[in-house]
């Protein structure tokens, strides 16, 4: 399978965030554009608005997907930045460190958002 | 040095990460490459600041409050639409890059009978619809950001 | 940067800016400024040409069929990498600056090393590759339609001149990066109907420093002087190692040509000789 298998994962998890993310970006920062049209959001930056959502299970499964798609993507991009400008010796190092940045962010990002739905 | 001694001069004229910012008289393609790059590292450090910064709801009501207070600061309102720009530029450019990586919106091979045409010159017009578009979205986000109540 | 003037100073004149290094000098590459005649029609390869013949005969540079065929004049020109041959030089303005190609180890003033590209290419195994026992000696031909030419017909016409790696700017980071000709090349033999042998030529292309490392920057399609389209190429072999990758897209190869039924050799024409390559020892006529 190859490097292709790795990119292919890259691809499905950008195809992925491009609907996603959009849906999160809209929501958490244009509600000035969102209200001007019709649809008031409220403040959904304050505290009783974010724990509100966290315990809902669709935001549960959105945000998990949403943070395992950004991870893999933006981690297998910085590993190509990285193979391209670092020397060929420890290259293994690099893909290794970067895996386990992914994993430490991804089990944090995780764990605040289940802790969130269980309250 | 000269001929007979073991040392003989090594020149390699490698660009390096310098080629990425200026390497010769090419098209806007690859500064398109370079934008998407650089936008790409930008969000994933955004990416990872954003994940920790969330975590600041599980100490409590007063610790998120005051991390949503910070971010009200102006430089974080201008960091915000910079991320916001780095986002709509890297997907457009991205969904772009999608669908010509496997090879759609290129054309088809065809003989080279001079003045030779390019996948590039076919794909053009793609690129520039995206910018287009991009830049009305920008607009409206900078509408939001900057000018309405949020 | 000293300034040295053509023989015949009366006509319009060009700088060429040339870069000069010898490897065994202690000194530093550096550039040099040469005043050339221009007349309309003449090529930088001309221009230096004249330098090597009227003011300098220590320049060295590297040239062959003077018409864009041989691929061996390729250079750094006026910030693009160009073949020398055909490119004019009252195109150019009154300074030329010529260097030799970037990405490259340099040989000699504007002589580059084309080794890393070579190493690349046979590495894809840029020729057709069957499952069954190649046809040596060649006993019929296979079929191809005009559609299946046209796959790749466009980036046969590679002359390994080298410019498109010059141009790139993941080889200007990546020296294992597997390069835009050697990709465009792996495509031409894998789109050739004739070919069975994108199997075999997978490994060398889809692994950590190869197909992917490709972002579509396009500029080895710009430099490219015979319009073969590297670019293209190397997103088309993206959608072949992908489908390959899922298990699909497989195709027969080309089949052979029947035997000829009822044609009769013209009594004019005569025998071949009796092969040499895989021929037994029972059928050799001495």
């Amino acid at each position: 399978m190859g490097e292709s298998r790795w990119w292919l994962i890259s691809l499905a998890a950008a195809a992925l965030m491009v609907v996603l993310l959009t849906i999160h970006m809209g929501l958490m920062h244009l509600t000035g554009l969102l209200r001007a049209t019709g649809v008031d959001l409220g403040d959904v930056r304050s505290f009783a608005e974010v724990t509100a959502r966290g315990r809902s299970v669709t935001q549960l499964v959105f945000y998990l997907l949403l943070l395992a798609a950004a991870l893999y993507h933006g981690l297998y991009g910085l590993r190509s930045v990285l193979l391209e400008v670092t020397p060929p010796r420890g290259q293994g190092l690099i893909s290794g460190l970067v895996l386990l940045a992914g994993l430490v962010a991804f089990a944090y990002g995780a764990y605040v958002t289940v802790r969130t739905f269980t309250g | 040095m000269r001929s007979g001694g073991a040392a003989r001069l090594q020149v390699r004229r490698r660009l390096g990460v310098r080629g990425w910012i200026y390497a010769g008289r090419y098209g806007i393609d690859r500064y398109l490459y370079v934008l998407q790059r650089v936008s790409g590292l930008g969000l994933v450090l955004y990416l990872l600041l954003h994940i920790y910064e969330t975590g600041a709801r599980l100490r409590g009501e007063a610790a998120w409050t005051a991390t949503m207070a910070l971010f009200r600061h102006p430089v974080f309102v201008f960091l915000e639409f910079v991320v916001f720009a780095g986002f709509i530029y890297h997907a457009l450019n991205g969904v772009r890059l999608m669908v010509a990586e496997l090879g759609w919106l290129l054309g088809a091979p065809a003989r080279p009978v001079y003045p030779y045409g390019s996948s590039l010159s076919r794909h053009r017009p793609w690129v520039y619809a995206l910018m287009l578009l991009g830049g009305v979205l920008l607009a409206l986000a900078a509408t939001d950001i900057f000018a309405l109540p949020g | 940067m000293r300034k040295q003037a053509a023989p015949d100073s009366a006509a319009a004149t060009v700088t060429l800016r040339v870069f000069r290094f010898h490897p065994e000098a202690a000194a530093s590459p550096r550039y040099q400024d040469y005043r050339v005649p221009a007349a309309p029609g003449m090529t930088v390869l001309e221009a230096l040409v004249c330098i090597k013949e009227h003011l300098d005969a220590t320049l060295a540079y590297r040239s062959s069929c003077r018409m864009g065929i041989c691929g061996s004049c390729g250079m750094f020109v006026n910030g693009f990498p160009r073949l020398a041959c055909q490119t004019q030089v009252q195109t150019l303005g009154s300074l030329v600056q010529v260097g030799p190609l970037p990405n490259y180890p340099v040989i000699r003033d504007v002589v580059p090393d084309l080794e890393p590209m070579v190493t690349h290419h046979a590495a894809v195994r840029p020729f057709i590759i069957r499952d069954e026992r190649e046809q040596e000696p060649p006993t019929t031909e296979y079929l191809q339609t005009p559609g299946e030419l046209e796959a790749y017909l466009q980036f046969a016409y590679c002359i390994k001149c080298g410019l498109c790696l010059a141009a790139c700017p993941t080889v200007a980071t990546d020296p294992a990066f597997t390069g835009p000709q050697a990709l465009a090349q792996a495509y031409r033999y894998s789109a050739d109907s004739r070919d069975w042998g994108f199997t075999a030529r997978r490994a060398a292309v889809d692994h950590p420093h190869g197909l992917w490392r490709c972002h579509l920057a396009g500029a080895c399609t710009e430099a490219c002087p015979k319009g073969v389209d590297p670019a293209l190429a190397i997103q088309l072999l993206k959608r072949l190692a992908l489908a390959a990758a899922l298990g699909m897209g497989r195709r027969r190869p080309a089949p052979l040509a029947p035997p000829p039924v009822a044609v009769q050799r013209r009594p004019d024409i005569p025998a071949p000789p009796p092969p040499i390559v895989g021929a037994s020892p029972a059928a050799d006529p001495t």
